[in-house]
């Protein structure tokens, strides 16, 4: 994989924990897990998790390295903050869910096919080109996400939607050509920039 | 009893004017009740009512004190006469409150109040005014056995109030187990980190106070006396042996670490790698702050792994039933024992269940989380011998899977068993006169049931933790400490000050002659008529609190101030020659008997209720309370406790008439509720034999329950009575009227 990736093993050399303490978002929280299981129960999509969180925290104190960052689990958590506000012990689960995939994402490890992964991605790419999100071309980006032959079909299907819209001004097809932006694109580019140096000093991240 | 004269009140407050015809309950004292004096008042409680009694009892010689108004337990401090026995009609809470105003049940309102004046006045006929017992006891010194950190706390605290202190200890020094520690629990915020043991503090605290006499390498040979006078036999190793007297008794002989040898499947005793938790402190200990290093080679530990529940929580044979309460928290201490050295050394507890309980419970936890140390939820089955330490296999309980882990040293989380000496249930008593010195023992008493205080449950000493955590079934005598349930250091030095308390309490009870608990201040105590006893040993047997020795003809000798006032031992005498000046078999029968009985076909049924005083007696007045209504056909006597119900009551009740009786005592079992611990149990025992009673009077079995009640069966206290009463309607009445 990158360099980072293996830059990292190095560096911790099996003591997973110490590293997502160190470089996940909120990661010093996962040792004050109490392992109750109340964010498990409490996580509507919970039965559709690999690992659910009460488990994350486990593997990760079982030093499951790559289990839990090639895991397709954390890309699940939708931010309804129900484990949050139920977690005795304060662990601000959602935001070490996120930090993990973010975490996941920049070692190169997160799951190519997961689809919140990718939706992530185009929703990023998206918004970075203009400073606003073209809700048009999302739209269609995500219908064609799995190809081409699946893309048509689901546009077929939501062409009724898509007419009335256009009937009624809620979506222009001028969009698709150029659309509309923030006033200072290129400022907003300069910041974007900046924050991944930013982000790359703080994280010392070299190469790659 | 030449010169008793009843006096009887009725009150017509509190609507007992209006519901019911006072002028004839005057006239049934007078007539029914012999009573020599019968007032009514509308306000009794009143100072003036109060000041109308006190005026007969000083002028017209009254000395037996009849009062109709509410129940016993109601306006104790107004009714509250010198040197004259009082009797409680309790026509307030027992008969108005309980029965609804209705025209066409003033009859039968009417008839229970009659009967509770009718009963009131036999009471008073058979009771007299107690005088205090005769055995009072002056000593003030207090003898503490065990010199850990309980039975120096307990004897500090005694020591501060005043009262002289022997300790006496079986080891060569002070300090007990927890002068074993390297470092303790924190007992004060911030719960974050070890701290230094409160022995040496204690141990000079000990040896700076004057008032506390230390015996080192001693034990107790034998014990005897009662509360107020106990005299103890303290031998030294090299054989002097001293006799002192004491007052009160604090047994604070605490706990010994569960044997770890008995578990080989965990690798003890087959690796030295693998320690118990006191062999850990001793590592501490010599390690001093610098690298911990492993017994077998001495190499530095750099993992180490945590077995919580070592043999405890377990129903395997050999192992302990119970949680020690204190080893998870310990272990957490121990792993902070090497992270606080070098946070790099990995530290694994193993858990069922981490329970931490106490004041620096979650914190500490937590604490321990911060260090990093890392718990995992895992069952252990073996521990075996790895390439470079001991090999781990256990199953995580969290991810479901099978893991094997190595460490450098692997440590058990034992647990403790109480030191509470033989199980004098378990083990043959010396017969009188041929008593011995006992080397299990701890106490060496020399009473009949025992040389030890009975045990509960696990070998720990009996004890009600929520009611009377520190009385034992041995009056005077107090437990305090992990004797009498598994306990941290902090919950052992607040214990030694409540059995302290405790102690302080009898002494002062017994100088004036009077019960320390559960019946604080009764002055009463058992008379035994000796000349009508036939030596069945029923009392010195049945006695909860082995208050009854035995003579070498086998006569009892009771012992006045070791005795709980429960009467238990009057329940049990079949030929009755035990009682109380204030209550005895007469005093309860003749209440019994002095119930008007309608014959059979009045269609009035009479139900006779024993209620226990202490429970299902105001149970019954809270239901009163809260206008529960129960049959107008039930009579209700308050009985000391269940134990102290005499089957010739029964037998009496079912001859002359009632058509049901209710036994209403507390819980029995291991988790008894009982204020006198075996006195339910007893009257159940008892009761079972009533059946053939019932048998030879060819009465049906259902005409006499027992039932266990709690003080908060306010519903359902008075439907028992209401099921009575529809059962005896079903079964027709009594034919024993007449």
């Amino acid at each position: 994989m990158s360099n980072y990736n293996q830059e990292m093993i190095d560096k911790y050399r099996g003591n997973f924990l110490k590293e997502v303490q160190d470089n996940v978002e909120e990661g010093d929280w996962v040792k004050m897990c109490m392992q109750c299981g109340v964010c498990s129960g409490s996580c509507p999509l919970g039965p559709h998790w690999d690992h659910p969180p009460q488990e994350i925290f486990m593997m990760i104190r079982a030093g499951k390295r790559e289990e839990v960052l090639e895991s397709t689990s954390m890309w699940m958590c939708t931010s309804c903050y129900n484990c949050i506000a139920r977690c005795p012990r304060g662990l601000p689960i959602t935001h070490i869910m996120h930090g993990l995939a973010t975490y996941s994402k920049r070692l190169g490890l997160a799951p190519q096919q997961q689809p919140t992964a990718k939706f992530a991605q185009l929703f990023w790419d998206n918004l970075t080109k203009k400073g606003r999100v073209n809700e048009l071309k999302l739209g269609l980006s995500l219908y064609f996400m799995n190809g081409i032959g699946e893309g048509i079909k689901t546009s077929l299907k939501m062409k009724d939607i898509g007419l009335n819209m256009l009937k009624t001004k809620r979506m222009s097809p001028m969009e698709y050509f150029g659309g509309h932006s923030c006033k200072d694109t290129k400022g907003f580019q300069a910041m974007l920039k900046k924050a991944q140096e930013l982000e790359e000093a703080r994280i010392g991240k070299s190469g790659s | 009893m030449a010169d008793m004269k009843i006096g009887a009140y009725i009150c017509k407050g509190c609507g007992l004017g209006e519901r019911l015809d006072c002028d004839e309950l005057a006239t049934i004292a007078q007539r029914d009740g012999k009573a020599q004096v019968v007032q009514q008042h509308d306000f009794l409680c009143s100072a003036e009512g109060v000041k109308m009694i006190q005026a007969d009892i000083d002028n017209e010689g009254i000395n037996r004190v009849v009062i109709g108004a509410c129940s016993r337990r109601a306006k104790t401090e107004a009714f509250n006469f010198q040197n004259v026995t009082i009797s409680r009609a309790n026509l307030r809470e027992g008969v108005i409150w309980i029965r609804p105003d209705e025209d066409d049940l003033r009859e039968t309102t009417q008839e229970m109040a009659a009967d509770y004046i009718r009963m009131g006045c036999a009471e008073a006929k058979h009771s007299t005014v107690p005088a205090s017992e005769q055995e009072k006891g002056s000593n003030d010194t207090i003898l503490v056995v065990g010199g850990g950190i309980t039975g120096m706390t307990a004897a500090i605290e005694a020591a501060k109030t005043g009262y002289p202190v022997h300790i006496v200890e079986k080891t060569g020094s002070l300090g007990g187990y927890a002068g074993k520690m390297w470092k303790d629990v924190p007992m004060h915020s911030p719960y974050t980190d070890p701290v230094d043991t409160p022995v040496t503090k204690l141990i000079a605290e000990v040896e700076a106070d004057s008032r506390i006499t230390v015996h080192l390498n001693a034990t107790i040979s034998k014990t005897s006396g009662a509360p107020g006078r106990f005299s103890a036999d303290i031998s030294t190793e090299s054989g002097a042996t001293t006799t002192e007297n004491f007052g009160a008794i604090i047994q604070a002989s605490g706990a010994t670490p569960y044997d770890a040898s008995q578990l080989p499947e965990l690798g003890y005793g087959k690796s030295k790698d693998v320690v118990d938790r006191v062999e850990l402190e001793q590592l501490a200990i010599a390690a001093n702050g610098g690298p911990i290093k492993r017994p077998s080679d001495g190499k530095e530990v750099k993992k180490v792994t945590f077995i919580q529940c070592a043999g405890q929580r377990s129903d395997k044979e050999g192992h302990l039933n119970y949680c020690s309460g204190d080893c998870c928290l310990t272990s957490i201490k121990q792993a902070m024992y090497f992270k606080d050295q070098n946070p790099d050394i990995e530290t694994e507890i193993l858990f069922d269940d981490l329970r931490t309980p106490g004041a620096p419970g979650e914190d500490f936890y937590r604490s321990g989380q911060d260090k990093l140390v890392t718990f995992r939820k895992g069952k252990v089955s073996e521990v075996v011998a790895g390439s470079n330490g001991p090999l781990v296999r256990f199953k995580d309980m969290i991810l479901d899977e099978d893991v094997e882990e190595e460490a450098d040293l692997v440590v058990l989380a034992t647990g403790m068993v109480a030191n509470s000496g033989v199980d004098i249930d378990a083990v043959p008593q010396n017969e009188p006169g041929e008593w011995e010195v006992s080397v299990d023992s701890i106490l060496n008493l020399n009473y009949r049931q025992g040389k030890d205080l009975p045990h509960l449950k696990y070998g720990f000493n009996d004890s009600h933790f929520i009611c009377f955590p520190y009385e034992t079934r041995r009056t005077g005598i107090y437990t305090c400490g992990p004797v009498r349930r598994p306990m941290d250091t902090q919950q052992a030095i607040d214990d030694a000050t409540g059995a302290t308390l405790k102690a302080i309490q009898e002494i002062e009870n017994a100088k004036v002659g009077r019960a320390a608990h559960p019946r604080s201040g009764d002055l009463s105590y058992p008379i035994f008529r000796k000349e009508g006893c036939t030596q069945c040993k029923r009392c010195t047997v049945e006695c909860p609190f082995g208050a009854i020795d035995e003579d070498e003809k086998r006569f009892p000798v009771f012992n006045e101030s070791r005795c709980r006032r429960c009467g238990t031992c009057m329940g049990a005498c079949p030929v009755r020659v035990i009682s109380f000046e204030n209550y005895s078999c007469d005093t309860v029968g003749q209440q019994i008997k002095n119930v008007d009985i309608p014959d059979e076909f009045d269609e009035k049924p009479r139900i006779l209720v024993l209620a226990c005083e202490n429970d299902a007696y105001p149970a019954l007045d809270m239901a009163a309370q809260q206008g529960v209504s129960y049959s107008q056909f039930a009579r209700i006597i308050p009985v000391r406790c269940l134990g102290s119900v005499n089957t010739i009551w029964v037998t009496d009740a079912l001859n002359s008439g009632y058509d049901g009786i209710i036994l209403m005592g507390c819980q029995k079992g291991d988790d008894y509720q009982c204020h006198f611990v075996k006195g339910s149990e007893m009257a159940n025992v008892r009761m079972s034999k009533v059946d053939d009673t019932l048998e030879t009077l060819s009465l049906e079995k259902e005409r006499v329950e027992t039932y266990e009640i709690a003080i908060t069966d306010i519903e359902r206290a008075p439907k028992l009575i209401n099921d009575m009463a529809e059962a005896v309607e079903k079964m027709g009445m009594s034919p024993f009227k007449f």
